[in-house]
């Protein structure tokens, strides 16, 4: 990173200046660890306050259950990263959730499909829905908010059509379908393998993939993006008609999961999901965040419902502390970017107070910052100057810029 | 210099061009327009083609329907104005009702409770204009964190019992109507409020700040406008309007549960995004706002006396905000393809 910094501009070659650059970089790069790294000790504390009051917490068979609650969770929550990197939002994946679950139980019901065949449908059913929602904010540009929420009552819509009432019962499901859903293959339940699996490739996909990394540019700045020549319409499409392709599969799973379903199937369901994917360290406005993550925040949103039971708290605290929780992590996360922010700024106006002419040095580290995740975070914070300090010294209009071409 | 050519009506869409060229013709094609003609339309369909729609003991229940939501409408479109969100409104609604529930219980007189809801519901509004505009933070993300808390607190709160037995003096008082007129007492106090509401909008110095931070809120600060106040006060307000919904909705219903108006944040936004306001913030009239909360509670209404689920009306709700945005992107795409076609031939005569 300091070998590109200096070869872009070779007058940022005084040492103390770049190494106060790199520092500020590092500064980014931690930044997007610590999220992970936080909820990962966030999780350690619950589970070990919880074992305190009952060792039984972080038993196999309750540790099980934690992971096959948070499973569809996650898998939603990783289909929500997707779209939420890109400066959208999916609030439909509820209800396409509940009408693949619908469709699927109906087919066991009145069909008799082979299970292979359930789980295609579920899955095509979830990338039509994708799709409508794709079209709509990809080729006729309508904001994501408005679009998926128009569609999740569409969706759920259709799915009170169809079911006209009914309920399908696990009586009608085939037996080695429902086993899917409690089952575990070398001690680790299946539905949570499957999560897994899909948690890692999209992980990698995000990280390593041309489109993946695609995303984070087209949440950072879509208009730079576009300019950049990044298909942003298209990205912004297959990462629709994937989330919902992951929800009409979460569907499926959960219809194995619990055997008996309606047409309110996981009603209210997308606020948790974006509450876990916030709470995971997803900026909501695009541009930072990892797959990880948010399946971290799905994990800790479910082990703190069940440590509520094992806690004997009432249940009825769950959804206020998911709400506190959540505002809590965007209120950490706005604080350390405005830390980070000022970081940035303190080494910039630095560089540029010793010597003049080196004013773009410090845009031409931050770009180069822009492979840690965090650098979309940090971007955004100065889009608020409002709230940053009246910057009294004269190189501050210098900083300004650098933070310009930095978004 | 060349933007200095260009007609205004270029860079604004349908409804604001409705303002540039007052011929009645043009303001029938802006979207206010259109959807007071789409809302005679249903009100015509419906009197003639659905029975029980034009007595007037149905047509006081159906505005007891939309009171509500005609209420939370008020303010949230003063907030998509400029430029923010608020979808914790239904949210601060139930836990303004769950604490109604929890003061009766404890032997509070109404008089006394009526202000403490209040009070409460705009507390909850100003932890959401804190956290947006002391903290900075996003009002989308504050407001489905709050969703959550606020509703969570409903349960803390009361837990899932209901509270019933309010006096009857006040329970009946939402469904008396103005001497044989089919107008109950809460769109009286819909109506007072939605001329005040509009007066600030559409007639105020304050009003018109409101489009100019929705526009663009960088530039409305350096011309002076205190933009953190306003939107602060805003989403206090917005929490006040919750707490007054939420005693018409738990006297109307007799019933202070947990779960009041569950899921209504989301039918409001609907019928304020379809009222014509911009998600993007500095565009929209109040008045299309309430002809929208009318059509809803016309189509839910006519519905549900034709014998359609209620639930299929998630279909009609969702299907009409969609089209509603689609439709003014549809109408801007066709004119200016138009203006595209007008300008070439032009070019092409000259040359």
């Amino acid at each position: 990173m300091s070998q590109r910094a200096s070869t872009i501009a070779p007058g940022a070659g005084k040492p103390d200046t770049v190494a106060k650059q790199r520092s500020a970089a590092a500064l980014l790069g931690r930044l997007a660890r610590a999220r992970e790294l936080g909820l990962l000790v966030a999780l350690f504390l619950l589970f070990g306050a919880t074992a305190l009051v009952n060792p039984k917490f972080i038993g196999v068979q309750s540790l099980k259950d934690i992971l096959l609650n948070t499973a569809i969770v996650g898998l939603l929550a990783v289909g929500q990263t997707l779209v939420v990197v890109t400066r959208n939002i999916d609030l439909s994946v509820g209800s396409v959730l509940g009408l693949s679950a619908f469709v699927t139980g109906l087919l066991f019901a009145d069909h008799d499909i082979p299970i292979a065949v359930a789980f295609v449908v579920g899955i095509v059913i979830g990338a039509v829905c994708g799709v409508i929602n794709g079209v709509l904010v990809a080729v006729c540009r309508i904001p994501a908010l408005v679009v998926t929420l128009g569609t999740m009552y569409l969706f759920r819509g259709a799915d009170y059509w169809l079911a006209e009432g009914r309920q399908i019962n696990a009586a009608d499901m085939p037996s080695a379908f429902l086993k899917l859903g409690s089952g575990s293959i070398v001690g680790i339940p299946t539905l949570v393998l499957i999560a897994l699996v899909l948690l890692g490739v999209a992980a990698w996909g995000m990280r390593n993939l041309r489109s993946g990394r695609e995303l984070y540019a087209i949440g950072s700045n879509p208009d730079a993006a576009r300019l950049a020549g990044i298909p942003v319409g298209r990205r912004l499409f297959v990462a629709f008609v994937l989330t919902g392709a992951l929800s009409g599969l979460a569907g499926v799973l959960w219809a194995a999961r619990f055997g008996t379903i309606d047409a309110t199937a996981a009603t209210g369901f997308e606020l948790n999901v974006v509450a876990a994917v916030v709470v995971g360290g997803v900026a909501i406005f695009g541009g930072s965040g990892t797959v990880v993550g948010a399946a971290l925040g799905a994990l800790l949103l479910s082990t703190i419902g069940s440590a509520l039971v094992v806690l004997k708290v009432e249940a009825l605290w769950e959804r206020a502390i998911d709400g506190a929780l959540l505002l809590l992590a965007i209120t950490l996360d706005r604080l350390l970017a405005l830390r980070a922010e000022r970081a940035l700024r303190a080494s910039a106006s630095r560089g540029a107070t010793t010597v003049p002419t080196d004013a773009p040095a410090p845009t031409a580290a931050a770009p180069a910052t822009a492979t840690t995740p965090a650098e979309g975070s940090a971007a955004h914070a100065p889009a608020d100057a409002a709230a940053a300090p009246p910057g009294g010294d004269p190189a501050a209009p210098i900083s300004n810029a650098s933070k310009g071409s930095a978004r | 210099m060349s933007t200095t050519v260009l007609p205004p009506k270029e860079t604004s869409g349908p409804q604001a061009s409705s303002f540039a060229e007052h011929s009645p013709l043009r303001r029938l094609l802006s979207w206010e327009g259109a959807i007071t003609a789409l809302l005679i339309f249903a009100v015509l369909v419906a009197s003639f083609g659905v029975e029980g729609f034009a007595d007037s003991f149905n047509l006081a229940n159906a505005q007891l329907d939309i009171v509500e939501i005609a209420i939370l409408s008020l303010t949230l479109t003063l907030l998509v104005v400029i430029g923010e969100i608020d979808l914790s409104i239904a949210s601060n609604l139930g836990m303004c009702s769950a604490l109604m529930g929890v003061l009766w219980n404890s032997g509070l007189s109404i008089e006394t409770i009526i202000p403490i809801t209040i009070l409460v519901g705009a507390l909850g509004g100003a932890l959401n204009g804190f956290l947006v505009t002391v903290v900075g933070l996003p009002s989308l993300a504050v407001t489905i964190g709050t969703l959550a808390l606020y509703r969570g607190m409903a349960y803390v709160l009361l837990g899932d019992k209901a509270v019933a037995d309010f006096p009857v003096s006040y329970t009946t008082w939402p469904s008396k109507t103005i001497g044989d007129l089919p107008i109950p007492y809460p769109t009286i106090l819909v109506v007072v409020l939605a001329i005040i509401v509009g007066i600030v909008l559409h007639a105020t110095p304050v009003g018109r700040s409101l489009y100019a931070i929705g526009s663009n809120s960088e530039a409305a600060r350096f011309a002076g406008i205190r933009v953190k106040r306003i939107t602060f006060w805003l989403f206090v307000a917005s929490g006040a309007f919750a707490g007054l919904a939420a005693i018409i909705y738990t006297l109307r219903f007799s019933s202070a549960r947990a779960d009041n108006a569950n899921g209504l944040e989301l039918t409001v936004v609907a019928a304020v995004l379809l009222g014509g306001v911009s998600i993007f913030g500095g565009r929209g009239t109040l008045p299309g706002v309430l002809v929208a909360v009318l059509l809803v509670g016309v189509l839910r209404n006519a519905l549900i006396l034709d014998d359609v689920s209620p639930e299929t009306l998630m279909l009609v709700t969702g299907g009409l905000l969609i089209i509603s945005v689609l439709a003014p992107n549809a109408v801007t795409w066709g004119r200016e393809r138009w203006r595209l076609r007008r300008l070439a031939q032009k070019a092409a005569s000259t040359s």
